[in-house]
């Protein structure tokens, strides 16, 4: 029995100073995860006391036990189910009355329980003294003062938990409910009589949920016996006699009952302190959620965050890409080497996917600055106040106050990315704002749209390139907005919806353990999650691409094509000394050797460091490197020109092998087949491949492009080649191609962003079928509409976005259905 | 009367909640309980939601919510 593990809950009240005693009680040793099914997270960590080893589980601060949101139903479960050997209750020593409604609930529960009051400091600076023993005789608990800030009161917190467990649980006290008893003397003995309850839950517990009408209670009942519904009647009715006998709830009445008991031990065991008037916190609110200060400090904010993570998060990735960068490198040495127009299946599966983690794990840094300054933002208190300025404007689309910060991060104006804006929507208590923010954030302007829209504007909108830039930022919200207000009133409308009523606490100041320490908690499990899934999906899409691949009589024309290149060269060489250097494998060498010595350079900077890798090639291939920095040598100089020469028209022919593979491929064919379909949106094939491929990174999308419309003369810009390419194409196709792209469904990494954070295949199924549906009718009815009246796309544009506009002051101003009755 | 319709610096007592579920719940759980007295501190830049203070408390919640309360104002 003494070596058993003591498994120990940590329970208690937002703002009760919780995470610190946490922290004071396990140290290091944390480990984060989220409770099944849910976006909550779960905090554990461990330590030995006196040769035993006490596992900690940081449940999520709340106000109540109720059913109604996952915080408290998570806390709730695991206390039923996981049955911990205690529960430790930190309460706020200088308040203790208001948390004392909680332990309460906790005590109903016949768990055994250790009473912390914490910041106890707090408690003396303002004069209020506590009679522990009192409290502690009156509740039958243990009572622990402690300042864990200051680390006092640690060990006696470590003898209490040890001794709690040993004891077992004590006969506690007992609400009285009064003239509410003989209701759930009935109940308990309809448990009793009619189910297997009691053996496993506290019947009283039992009895008072189900006089409060508790949906999961309700639920635990019908689990247990096949008699349920006839019980669940029974105590329905027993509620509907409660209150019209003494005209009050019954779950209002229970909750008035607990703070009753709270004031009648206040009373007793508490000298309370001076009155606290004109807090810090609220004179700094004066300021920061003043009529006018409020939204300008709001707006602040939001541009040092943005700045802080998008814009210097994106210049850190300047200095981890080069090693992203040597990963690739190092899969490229240790991968088959390719031939001369033979790219080895292997190599190229292997490069491809190191290519799709990279440009998941390129994002790190930013999720890291982003994370970090949003624990900021949790941890001083500021969020409620963004909430609270900004809850009237959003609850008008049918979001959140606490909408604000996702949106800012998924690009409200220009460049921002919808992983970390996803993510951030956890914090969110209404169900259906949040499902709602998740479903509109992918529309806002993520930054790896930016290069396909700067493409376009350049070759159609050159004359208004402001405007149209203008156009494309601010149009997504227009869209998003009232498209997140009739989700709202569609698709969402039976999704559970919360009261917005929440505390506005203290402000605080972050520590810098805490904001690292979750910060890197968050990024980790971002990593853990993400790049399980990319990996898989950027298989499927390599296959995609690279089959059924060349035929064989391309392949002889291709072969031909080869072998005439490396004819010409060689003639061209025929006498030098090189001659007989560059036969065979060794022209082949030759070519690896100066693509990496051409890489190399990019990466290196400063003079010195140039020689060094100077004198490294030379060291390695003397000959080879004659060829690659001839000098002054003449022989070698040719050579060289020569070189350059069959380089780039390998160069050529694996461009249009390349393109030749994906016009063949499956996904080239899935370009084709809707093609009959996205005519009316002025799309071809070949954009449409384009935005296929821009699912597994938006950036693909000009990349593809890139591949598909081969350069006529070495360097010509993707602008000319596409102009060229697409000579039909008008700025209408331009402008109904880039309202796609606004409404094109999240990236890979988004869409598993939303699946964690919806908790579900569906949802995330439906975040990529409703934008590409909604993509399609748009671009067609611009399209075709504007072909038909033949507008250019800049008149175009203007009408659009005077719909746009139109709509979304007509959805902003829809009366929303009465929600309580 | 309701405190919705209370303008900020006003004081009242709540008699009774008029709304029961998930948001009578929670504007007990939160400490708006029948008997207690509070003071209406100030409402968002775009009038709603409305902050109040009670029991060294304070608490954010909307209008349409802040209906639900039913109390009576007094000075102080």
């Amino acid at each position: 029995m003494t070596n058993k593990k003591i498994l120990v809950a940590l329970a208690g009240q937002p703002n009760c100073g919780k995470s610190t005693v946490f922290n004071a009680l396990t140290g290091a040793s944390q480990h984060v995860a989220n409770y099944p099914g849910v976006t909550v997270e779960k905090m554990s960590g461990s330590y030995r006391y006196n040769g035993r080893t006490v596992e900690v589980v940081d449940l999520p601060g709340t106000y109540s036990l109720t059913s109604y949101s996952p915080e408290e139903r998570v806390s709730r479960d695991f206390i039923l189910h996981e049955k911990p050997s205690l529960v430790v209750n930190v309460t706020d020593a200088s308040n203790l009355k208001r948390s004392l409604y909680l332990t309460f609930q906790l005590l109903e529960m016949e768990i055994p329980l250790v009473l912390n009051l914490n910041m106890t400091d707090m408690a003396e600076q303002v004069g209020v003294v506590i009679d522990t023993e009192g409290i502690a005789e009156h509740l039958g608990v243990a009572v622990v003062p402690t300042s864990m800030k200051n680390g006092q009161g640690k060990k006696a917190l470590f003898n209490a938990v040890a001794a709690a467990a040993e004891g077992g649980r004590k006969a506690a006290v007992r609400i009285d409910y009064g003239v509410m008893e003989p209701f759930l003397r009935d109940i308990e003995k309809r448990l009793a009589d009619e189910t297997t309850m009691p053996a496993f839950y506290p019947a009283r517990w039992v009895a008072i949920k189900l006089m409060e009408g508790d949906g999961e209670t309700r639920n635990l009942v019908r689990a247990d016996s096949p008699r349920a519904e006839h019980l669940l009647r029974f105590t329905e009715r027993l509620r509907g006699d409660f209150e019209s006998r003494f005209n009050e709830a019954p779950e209002l009445f229970i909750a008035h009952r607990r703070y009753r008991e709270a004031d009648d031990i206040e009373r007793r065991y508490i000298t309370p302190g001076r009155q606290a008037v004109g807090t810090l916190s609220d004179r700094i609110d004066r300021v920061v959620c003043h009529r006018l200060l409020g939204p300008i400090i709001l707006v602040g904010v939001i541009w040092i965050l943005y700045y802080l993570s998008i814009v210097q998060g994106y210049h850190i990735t300047n200095y981890t890409w080069p090693l992203l960068a040597k990963i690739r490198s190092l899969a490229e040495a240790v991968t088959p080497q390719p031939g001369f127009i033979e790219i080895p299946m292997l190599r190229a599966l292997v490069l491809w996917f190191v290519d799709s983690v990279n440009a998941l794990l390129n994002y790190i840094p930013i999720l890291f600055i982003l994370f970090g300054l949003i624990a900021i933002l949790e941890d001083s208190g500021y969020m409620p106040r963004m909430a609270f300025i900004m809850d009237r404007f959003f609850s008008r689309y049918g979001l959140h106050g606490q909408s604000t910060l996702p949106m800012v991060l998924g690009g409200i104006y220009v460049g921002g990315c919808a992983v970390p804006g996803v993510m951030a929507c956890k914090g969110i208590p209404d169900e259906r704002s949040r499902l709602a923010t998740i479903l509109i954030i992918p529309m806002l302007n993520c930054l790896a749209k930016v290069p396909l829209y700067v493409l376009l504007i350049n070759i159609y909108f050159a004359a208004h390139k402001a405007w149209a830039m203008f156009f494309i930022s601010t149009i997504s919200l227009l869209i998003a907005l009232p498209v997140s207000r009739i989700l709202t009133l569609t698709i969402l409308k039976d999704k559970e919806t919360a009261p917005f009523v929440m505390e506005m606490p203290p402000y605080h100041l972050p520590t810098m353990r805490g904001v690292l320490g979750r910060a890197t908690e968050r990024v980790w499990l971002f990593i853990r999650k993400i790049t399980t899934i990319v990996a898989a999906v950027a298989v499927v899409l390599f296959v995609l691409l690279q089959f059924p691949g060349i035929n064989d009589e391309r392949q002889v024309y291709y072969d031909a094509k080869k072998d005439k290149a490396i004819a010409d060269f060689l003639s061209q060489i025929e006498g030098t000394p090189f001659a007989d250097d560059l036969q065979g494998e060794n022209l082949m060498a030759m070519i690896l050797y100066w693509k990496e010595y051409k890489n190399a350079r990019m990466l290196t900077k400063g003079p010195e460091a140039m020689s060094t890798l100077n004198a490294t090639y030379k060291a390695r291939n003397p000959v080879f490197f004659r060829i690659v920095q001839p000098g002054k040598d003449k022989v070698a100089k040719q050579a060289n020109r020569a070189f350059k020469n069959l380089y780039r028209k390998r160069q050529d022919l694996l461009r249009e092998i390349r393109k030749e593979r994906i016009d063949n491929s499956f996904l080239g064919r899935l370009g084709r087949w809707p093609e009959p379909v996205t005519r009316f949106a002025g799309f071809n094939w070949r954009v449409n491949v384009a935005l296929l491929s821009a699912f597994a990174a938006k950036e693909s999308s000009v990349a593809t492009l890139g591949a598909l419309y081969e350069p006529e003369e070495e360097g010509e810009a993707l602008e000319a080649r596409m102009a060229r390419g697409e000579a039909g194409f008008t700025s209408l196709h331009a402008l109904t191609l880039m309202l796609f792209m606004v409404l094109y469904p999240p990236c890979l990494a988004t869409s598993i962003a939303v699946k964690l954070q919806t908790g579900s295949v569906k949802w995330m199924l439906f975040s990529m079928a409703y934008p590409m549906a909604l993509g399609l009718v748009v671009a067609v009815a611009v399209f075709s509409g504007g072909s038909a009246l033949g507008l250019t796309g800049l008149q175009a544009m203007i009408a659009f976005y005077g719909l746009a506009l139109a709509l979304t002051v007509a959805t902003g101003l829809l009366k929303e259905k009465e929600r309580y009755s | 009367m309701t405190l919705d319709e209370l303008k900020p610096g006003g004081w009242c007592q709540i008699k009774r909640i008029s709304v029961r579920d998930r948001l009578g719940q929670r504007l007990m759980d939160m400490g708006l309980c029948p008997g207690l007295h509070l003071r209406v501190v100030r409402n968002a830049p775009l009038e709603d939601p409305m902050e109040v203070e009670i029991e060294g408390r304070f608490i954010s919640l909307r209008h349409t919510e802040a209906r639900f309360v039913e109390v009576e104002g007094h000075d102080q």
